[in-house]
């Protein structure tokens, strides 16, 4: 590190909202397609569709922006997790592939649509199933010797990363279902206030497997949190009372504020993940500092992004208010 | 049988970046010429071009959809398959594919969702200022990623320290000795695949007597463009030849089938190169013209592989035989301009049923001449993965066994040939259905815009629209 100023700890806080923005904007897309099958009819499945189809492209952006920028800030990252996570990798591509191309031809198909509803349902839920694995492989950590991942080709499939997965389908869901109580009236609206109680249990039933689990596996987790009491015991109290805001939310039949709080629920679940394990970030050899690329290419990557991310961000919220309003049935965009 | 992680990685990572190849250069011929078309009809109002513009903005969606989700796996190839190399060029590769990102696939994706799903929805000023957006958004993406790829075929700003790569020049690294030259005959292979395919279909609804009054503007349009282009690009193609001789010789001498280091070399028509015995069979050839054309002089001394040691040389009948087949097709492409000139005095290109009927054909060359041109140009540099520094098996994924490459080749093989299949049948259907009748979709919602239309399209400034 031979800057002028240490720009980990700025780089760790870009790359880390990229990261939550990607797991909100697309979680709720992705959990329209865990939605998919549940769905009362092909009308509903067509708007719930419809609500997500001009935003998805943008959405799933912030997930190529994580790969480059993880290669540009935390090369080590980016050459570790990917190799360990192969397979994994290609599963969550394929399902991105299929989810991905249902959006153009979905719309378009008469007789095969059915067809391109599974593949937009299969797709988004290996993905997101792919996604919840990469999370528990890092709270698992890497076998790694001299920079390089010299583990299994399935030391991602374990018990832990299965159940991780599975939390992040329901997760997903979540936000999907309470997205649709946003954008939808009448009877999906009332479908997605029925479900979005039982798609919170599960969540809350995750969430607990995961935090007891967690410490008993890894001692450096289990001192960080039990053995003095810290501030960051706040994290999960804020999750806990997101939960609670929803389900008033809930009862009160209120549209916008439960997909608010449920975003709450994923930030401070994400931010007591990362208070468990930074500033290891390639667990269990691995800090920040030692993944970190060069300081001349972090500043010049910095230098280029203070101007051009306000500009995303504004058109980005644009579109967004371009497409504002309840999506009706019937309202084909193609 | 001993599967070669190395060999099978080479194999899919040449057949993913094809298949990927193959929608942008269409998208971003195509995207221009959208933002075209809705400039016309912003300006002149004339139905003529909004019909044009939605039924390409229909095709393009569609193209458009594959080329994301085939560049998604492109971002992860670097990681999965060749950690060592992204590892190893991280501090300069890893920003210019961020910048890429934030700088044009964020404006794509945002402008591309409203010029799909926003018509009627936004004024129609904003609504052109979309299409322009996305057509300037492909090329800020093709320059960064022509910017990474020409770098790694003439590095330049970068120094080696220990395992590492550390940039000691940004300006020469991003602007290195090739990027220019392949920036430019790039660009021009998109409008030259945009013009052809357009000029293709359109000549093939002129063939069946469709919406004939748009097909002859689109073609008379695009014949323009192409008498233009085609011979640009010959040109430029050459200046890039010249280039690449300067800095990468070997690659030259394969393109050009030359083994041997001498005056007055041929160029050769036909050939078959033979690695084991470092020469040509059944060999016809004109005499003096690659020199002509490497040195401009008959008599001028070129290089030939007998420079290069056999284990840095390229597969060469590959080098030899894409180039050939690119360049014969430029060729062709140059032909069928000019034919199209010839026609135009009293207009017998909308007629003449034997040149619509080739235009239909050429419509497909643009494709084979784009893939002829980047396996001349990767495969031609190898067995260098950056030209000078890393060779390929240095690059690979060091945990990396031969079946999980295995695996994952036949995985992509596999659904790149099913959303392949979907998407033909997509815009074979798109075709079909043509431009006079919008698909049912479209006329549900139709009312409820049109309502809108003429009220901000023409009595209204565009300003109002905007509150
Ligand atoms: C000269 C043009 C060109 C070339 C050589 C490449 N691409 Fe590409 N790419 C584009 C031009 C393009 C584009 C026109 O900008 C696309 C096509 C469809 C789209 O959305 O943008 C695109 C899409 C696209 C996407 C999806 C972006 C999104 O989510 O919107 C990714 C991640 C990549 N590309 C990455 C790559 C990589 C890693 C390449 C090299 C190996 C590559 N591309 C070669
Ligand atoms: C988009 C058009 C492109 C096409 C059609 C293409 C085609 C190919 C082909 C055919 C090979 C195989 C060479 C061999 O095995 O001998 C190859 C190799 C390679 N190319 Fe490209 N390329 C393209 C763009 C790029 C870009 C933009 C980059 C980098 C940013 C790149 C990076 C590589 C790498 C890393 C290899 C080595 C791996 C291998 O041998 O397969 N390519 N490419
Ligand atoms: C007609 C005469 C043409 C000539 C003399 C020519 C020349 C060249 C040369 C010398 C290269 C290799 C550059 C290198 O060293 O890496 C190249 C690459 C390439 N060519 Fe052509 N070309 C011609 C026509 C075309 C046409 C018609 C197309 C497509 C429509 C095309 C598309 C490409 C592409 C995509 C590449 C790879 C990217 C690059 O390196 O620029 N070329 N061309």
């Amino acid at each position: 590190m031979d800057s002028m100023f240490d720009l980990v700890p700025i780089w760790a806080g870009i790359i880390g909202f990229g990261i939550i923005m990607y797991v909100l904007m697309d979680g709720f897309d992705l959990g329209q397609g865990i939605l998919f099958p549940f769905a009362r009819n092909e009308e509903d499945r067509d708007t719930m569709m419809n609500s997500v189809a001009p935003v998805w492209d943008g959405n799933e952006t912030w997930l190529v922006l994580g790969g480059a920028g993880l290669l540009a800030a935390f090369p080590l990252v980016y050459t570790v997790f990917l190799p360990a996570l192969y397979l994994g990798v290609f599963v969550l591509l394929a399902g991105l592939i299929f989810r991905g191309v249902a959006f153009e031809f979905r719309f378009k198909a008469r007789t095969s649509k059915y067809l391109w509803s599974w593949s937009f349902s299969v797709g988004s839920i290996l993905a997101t199933f792919a996604q919840g694995a990469v999370v528990g492989s890092y709270i698992q950590g890497f076998e790694t010797e001299n920079f390089r991942y010299v583990g299994g080709a399935f030391d991602w499939l374990t018990p832990f990363t299965v159940l991780t997965g599975l939390g992040m389908i329901a997760g997903y869901a979540l936000l999907g279902s309470t997205w649709l109580i946003l954008k939808t009236e009448g009877k999906l609206q009332a479908w997605a206030y029925r479900i979005t109680p039982k798609l919170l249990a599960m969540v809350v039933a995750v969430f607990i497997a995961i935090s007891i689990w967690t410490p008993l596996m890894d001692p450096m987790v289990k001192a960080r949190w039990f053995d003095q009491f810290s501030l960051i015991w706040l994290l999960p109290v804020g999750a806990l009372l997101s939960m609670v805001v929803l389900v008033r939310a809930l009862i009160k039949r209120q549209e916008g504020l439960p997909f608010v709080a449920t975003m709450g629920i994923f930030v401070f679940t994400y931010l007591g993940l990362a208070a468990s394990k930074l500033p290891y970030i390639v667990p269990p050899s691995y800090t920040l500092w030692d993944a970190a690329s060069a300081g001349e290419s972090q500043l010049f990557l910095l230098i280029g992004l203070l101007f051009v991310i306000p500009f995303v961000l504004m058109y980005t919220a644009w579109t967004y208010w371009v497409f504002r309003g309840k999506v009706k049935a019937g309202m084909g965009y193609h | 049988m001993e599967l070669d992680p190395l060999f099978l990685s080479r194999l899919q990572f040449a057949f993913v970046v094809s298949f990927h190849a193959i929608f942008p250069v269409f998208t971003i011929g195509l995207a221009s010429y959208i933002a075209v078309l809705e400039g016309f009809a912003f300006k002149t109002n004339h139905p003529t071009w909004t019909i044009l513009s939605r039924f390409w903005t229909r095709v393009f969606a569609v193209v458009f959809g594959m080329g994301v989700v085939s560049g998604i796996v492109m971002a992860f190839q670097f990681g999965t398959n060749w950690s060592n190399f992204s590892y190893t060029s991280a501090n300069f590769l890893g920003p210019i594919l961020s910048y890429e990102v934030v700088t044009a696939f964020f404006l794509e994706a945002a402008f591309l969702g409203v010029l799909l799903f926003g018509r009627g929805k936004v004024p129609p000023g904003i609504f052109l200022l979309s299409a322009i957006l996305v057509a300037v958004g492909t090329f800020i993406s093709s320059f960064w990623i022509l910017s990474a790829n020409s770098w790694m075929q003439t590095p330049a700003g970068v120094e080696m320290r220990g395992e590492l790569l550390y940039v000691t020049s940004w300006s020469e690294a991003i602007f290195n000795a090739s990027l220019p030259y392949r920036f430019v005959h790039m660009a021009l292979a998109s409008f030259l695949t945009g013009g052809f395919v357009v000029a293709g279909v359109s000549a093939w609804y002129l063939l069946l007597g469709r919406e004939v009054k748009a097909n002859r503007a689109a073609l008379s349009m695009t014949l323009w463009l192409l008498l233009f282009i085609a011979p640009m690009q010959a040109w430029v193609g050459d200046l890039h030849g010249l280039n690449t001789l300067e800095h990468q010789p070997a690659k030259v001498s394969a393109m050009e089938g030359n083994w041997e280091t001498k005056s007055n070399v041929p160029l050769l028509l036909f050939a078959w190169p033979d690695q084991e015995a470092q020469t040509n069979h059944f060999v016809l050839g004109i005499p003096g013209m690659a020199s002509w054309i490497l040195t401009h002089d008959v008599n001028g001394v070129v290089p030939g592989l007998d420079q290069v040691a056999r284990e840095d040389q390229p597969p060469v009948w590959l080098v030899f035989w894409s180039f050939r087949i690119m360049v014969g097709l430029g060729l062709l492409m140059i032909a069928a301009a000019i034919a199209g000139l010839i026609l135009r005095r009293n207009g017998a290109v909308y007629t003449k049923r034997w040149y619509l009927r080739s235009l239909t054909f050429m419509s497909l060359t643009p494709f084979v001449a784009v893939l002829a041109g980047w396996f001349t140009t990767e495969i031609g540099r190898g067995p260098w993965l950056i030209y000078g520094i890393m060779r390929f098996e240095e690059g690979l994924t060091p945990s990396l066994q031969g079946w999980m490459a295995l695996t994952t080749l036949i995985g992509y093989v596999v659904v790149y040939a099913m959303i392949f299949t979907g998407g033909l049948y997509y815009l074979m259907r798109i075709l079909r259905d043509g431009m006079e009748h919008p698909p049912a979709s479209e006329q549900e919602e139709a009312p409820e815009h049109r309502a809108k239309r003429p009220l901000s399209a023409v009595d209204v400034p565009f300003e109002e629209g905007a509150r």
